[in-house]
C-alpha cells in the first residue's frame, strides 16, 4: 500500500518537533506532527520532553556569553595568564 | 594529594558561561557582569596557592565570584548612598489611606521564592549543558539562550543546516534526559 503524503517517519517528526521550539516548523510539517501526535506514543513523548524543557528555559531564563564576549574574556585573561607564568 | 587541582588555562573555556549566568542574574547588566568574571579569574590566578583542593575549582571560583559581587555592590552604595525610596502621597483627606493599598505585595510580582528557584533551575541546566560534548553545547547555547539565526550559526561554524538540526536533536535529548535526573 502507497504511504500517505501526510506520513513522516517518527525521526523525522522529532525532528520537526525541534524546529516547531524555536518557531521553525512551517504550516505544512506542524500539520504532519499533530497527525503523527495523534497515533505515535514515541512521538507524543518525545514532544512532551521537548516542551519541559523549552518551558524550563524559559523560566530559568539562562543566559551566557556571545562569542565575542568569550573571545575577549579569553584575550584578556590570556594576557593576564602569562604575566604569572 | 588534594582532590582538585586548578587548571587556569580552561577556566574561560569551562567556567565562563556557568560564571556568567550566575552573576547576571545578580546584577543585570552585561558589561559589569563581564567585568566581575574577568576581575574573579584574575583574583584566582593570585591566589591560586591558596586552594587547597577541597572544593571544585568551579565552586572555588563561584566563592571568589560571590565575594566580588558584594564588593561590587558595597561600591554602589557608597557611591550613591544608600537607597533611598521616596514617594509622595496625596495629604487630601479623601484619599487618605490609598497608598496603604500600593504598599501591599503585588501577588504577581516575582516573589524571593520564586527567582531562587530559577536561579536553581539556570544552575541544574548550566551543569548538564557541562557534560554535553563542546559542539553540541556550542550550538544548543547559540541557538537557544543566543537566539541566534539559524543562517548565522551555519555560517559561524561552517556546518549545513541539517547537521545543525542533528546537533541540536542529540543536545535536547541529552539534556532533557538529565534534566529529567536532576530536576523535574
Amino acid at each position: 500500500m502507497k504511504k500517505s503524503f501526510l506520513f513522516i517517519s517518527c525521526d523525522e517528526a522529532k525532528q520537526i518537533c525541534d524546529k516547531t521550539q524555536y518557531g521553525e516548523a512551517t504550516a505544512w510539517e506542524r500539520l504532519k506532527l499533530e497527525l503523527r501526535l495523534s497515533w505515535c506514543k514515541f512521538t507524543k513523548a518525545y514532544s512532551k520532553n521537548n516542551n519541559k524543557l523549552t518551558d524550563a528555559m524559559k523560566i530559568a531564563q539562562v543566559d551566557c556569553l556571545n562569542t565575542s564576549e568569550r573571545e575577549k574574556l579569553q584575550k584578556e585573561f590570556e594576557q593576564e595568564l602569562t604575566k604569572h607564568q | 594529594m588534594p582532590k582538585h587541582q586548578l587548571n587556569p588555562n580552561n577556566w574561560v573555556k569551562l567556567y565562563s558561561d556557568y560564571l556568567f549566568n550566575y552573576t547576571i542574574t545578580r546584577v543585570k547588566d552585561r558589561e559589569t557582569a563581564q567585568d566581575l568574571i574577568s576581575e574573579t579569574f584574575l583574583a584566582g590566578l593570585k591566589s591560586k596557592v591558596n586552594f587547597k583542593g577541597e572544593a571544585s575549582e568551579r565552586t572555588w571560583l563561584i566563592s571568589i565570584l560571590k565575594r566580588k559581587i558584594i564588593d561590587h555592590y558595597r561600591k554602589i552604595n557608597s557611591k550613591k548612598g544608600k537607597a533611598e525610596v521616596r514617594m509622595r502621597y496625596s495629604s487630601d483627606s479623601e484619599t487618605e489611606g490609598d497608598w496603604l493599598e500600593e504598599r501591599v505585595a503585588d501577588p504577581f510580582d516575582k516573589t524571593a521564592e520564586d527567582i531562587l528557584v530559577n536561579s536553581e533551575l539556570g544552575d541544574a541546566i548550566h551543569d548538564c549543558l557541562d557534560k554535553l560534548p563542546e559542539n553540541q553545547a556550542n550550538v544548543f547555547k547559540m541557538k537557544t539562550i543566543l537566539n541566534y539565526e539559524t543562517e548565522t550559526i551555519c555560517y559561524d561554524l561552517n556546518i549545513t543546516a541539517s547537521n545543525l538540526w542533528v546537533i541540536i536533536h542529540r543536545a535536547r535529548i541529552a539534556l532533557a534526559d538529565c534534566m529529567e535526573k536532576n530536576w523535574f
